[in-house]
């Protein structure tokens, strides 16, 4: 099968491969898939004072589609605030990667991560909150 | 010395046909282009002379008597032909056959027509290595059993079972032997004879000759086997296998047989050395790799690793420089992991990170040890992306892990 240009430069270099301390109260953990099905993403997110999206690290057990989509979502999430990454849709990434049919299901993942790695951040700052009051 | 790239190791696949092969071919097509059935005029006799000869040297690579040479398209329609024959000839001895989960597809699908039309399989299962026991076979042969059928060696991870023993246990329970030994000619020893073989498949393609033309060694004593065509026509071949032969497939058929046989020491020496550089290599550089199947008795050529918390796609991607097979294909959203893996026991996690190395006589050590950096390096690179990597380093057991399916 042919890879997009784009899916062979994210497979080839991907951005912001690496891992953010979990246990940092401003970072939030999403991990997403099985290795049975042969796709697992752990997509992470350091969140600044004011919502605003600081930095985003990716590790990715699949296919080239399902790391190229990864990593793109790590580069859109970088400066992005939590509500404006609640709005990115798989069907953005399928498009800038321009994904086959077969590997939609990559994009799907994709976005489970970064809503996975969000919730984490704010049940993070949600557990925070009643502690510091 | 420049490595020329993509380098081809996929050679259980198909292998490179042997420059000698085509030159044997060539004239067949507008030269001396009879049809070996014309038994009027010289291009007739031509072209059943090429075959006659190609014919003695099918035999002579098997052991067998030229008259005990059937020749097919490939593989499948052999397997087809001895699995249907049999079943259809001997319907009123029994309806039962004994074969294997880790058979090729070729042999899996005609045993699972018959088992439509009202023919009873036994499917035996496999050890972790992809071994049969001997004694599950002893205890699956009944008296209305009729064929056993298994592969000589596995396609995907080289196993080779043992034949001789599988020939005289059914010789001893007066039972038809048919092997599908299309990965092993000319990479192991075949000898119909001691080997207690009654059918056996070949294809050319596997063996440096042409594709499109493949053959079935039938018995003709003790027992003389008797077959049901798959075609009716013209009765060529005995009567098994009608249609005008293949003439310039069949003569390099023939010429492959020949080289295979004459030179089989040492191009089995080579293939070994050079398959045994490479998963030596390998394993020195990723040490938690691990090779799947019988590392014992095995194809000589072949070797299957898994790659832990590596997935396979994305590592065929990243060494495209050499041609391989992978034991999955992430081509849909539910992926299949290989059959024959599994049935060894593998999880499909490793299913997924495996990938077959098969070298062919044309391959070199240079090429052998540019793969070896290349899978170190590309492995190495996938792994510091994987999260699974990552969780084993920090000591998480990944079968403890609650997934997220999707």
């Amino acid at each position: 099968m042919a890879y997009s240009d784009k899916v062979l430069d994210h497979y080839n270099n991907p951005r912001n491969v690496g891992a953010l301390d979990k246990s940092a109260k401003d970072v939030g953990t999403g991990v997403v898939g099985a290795p049975e099905c042969g796709d697992v993403m752990k997509l992470q997110i350091q969140v600044d004072d004011s919502g605003r999206i600081v930095d985003a690290k990716f590790k990715t057990y699949g296919c080239g589609s399902a790391i190229a989509s990864s990593s793109l979502a790590t580069e859109w999430l970088k400066g992005a605030t939590i509500d404006e990454a609640m709005q990115i849709k798989n069907t953005q990434i399928v498009e800038e990667l321009a994904l086959p049919p077969v590997k939609i299901h990559c994009s799907v993942l994709a976005e489970d991560a970064i809503k996975a790695a969000i919730d984490d951040y704010r049940t993070k700052q949600g557990a925070e909150a009643p502690a510091e009051s | 010395m420049t490595i020329k790239t993509p380098i081809y190791m996929d050679n259980s696949a198909t292998t490179q046909c042997d420059p000698r092969v085509v030159d044997k071919m060539v004239r067949y097509f507008a030269e001396d282009f009879g049809n070996a059935a014309s038994r009027n005029h010289a291009f007739g006799w031509q072209a059943e002379s090429a075959v006659d000869q190609a014919r003695e040297e099918v035999a002579l690579l098997l052991g067998a008597h030229p008259k005990e040479i059937v020749f097919t398209s490939g593989s499948t329609e052999a397997n087809n032909l001895a699995i249907k024959g049999v079943a259809e000839m001997y319907a009123s001895k029994g309806r039962h056959l004994i074969s294997c989960v880790t058979e090729h597809k070729a042999v899996i699908d005609p045993l699972k027509h018959l088992e439509q039309q009202g023919y009873e399989v036994t499917w035996l299962e496999v050890d972790g290595m992809g071994r049969i026991d001997l004694e599950a076979l002893r205890g699956a042969i009944r008296p209305d059993t009729i064929l056993v059928s298994l592969m000589a060696a596995n396609n995907e991870t080289g196993t080779a079972h043992p034949i001789a023993e599988i020939g005289a246990l059914c010789k001893e329970r007066g039972v038809l032997f048919h092997t599908d030994a299309t990965q092993v000619v000319g990479r192991m020893p075949i000898d119909v004879q001691s080997q207690g073989i009654d059918l056996l498949s070949l294809s050319a393609h596997k063996f440096y000759g042409p594709k499109g033309v493949g053959a079935l060694y039938v018995r003709r004593k003790s027992p003389r086997v008797r077959l049901a065509p798959l075609m009716d026509g013209g009765g060529h071949e005995r009567g098994m296998r009608s249609g005008t032969l293949n003439v310039p497939g069949i003569a390099g058929m023939g010429e492959a047989a020949r080289l295979a046989r004459e030179e089989f020491d040492q191009n089995v020496a080579k293939v070994q050395a050079l398959r045994d550089r490479l998963e030596q290599g390998i394993l020195a550089g990723l040490p938690d790799a691990v090779v799947n199947g019988d590392t014992e008795h095995r194809l000589p050529h072949l070797s299957n690793i898994s790659f832990p918390y590596v997935e396979g796609e994305s590592m065929i991607m990243g060494i495209k420089d050499v041609a391989v097979s992978s034991g999955s294909a992430c081509t849909s959203a539910s992926l299949e992991p290989s059959y024959v893996l599994k049935s060894l026991g593998l999880g499909d996690e490793l299913a997924h990170s495996s990938i077959r190395f098969s070298v062919g006589r044309f391959n070199t050590e240079e090429e052998v040890d540019f793969v070896v950096d290349l899978v170190v390096r590309e492995v190495t690179r996938l792994r510091e992306m994987s999260p699974l990597w990552e969780m084993v380093q920090e000591g998480i057991d990944l079968s403890k892990v609650k997934w997220t399916h999707h």
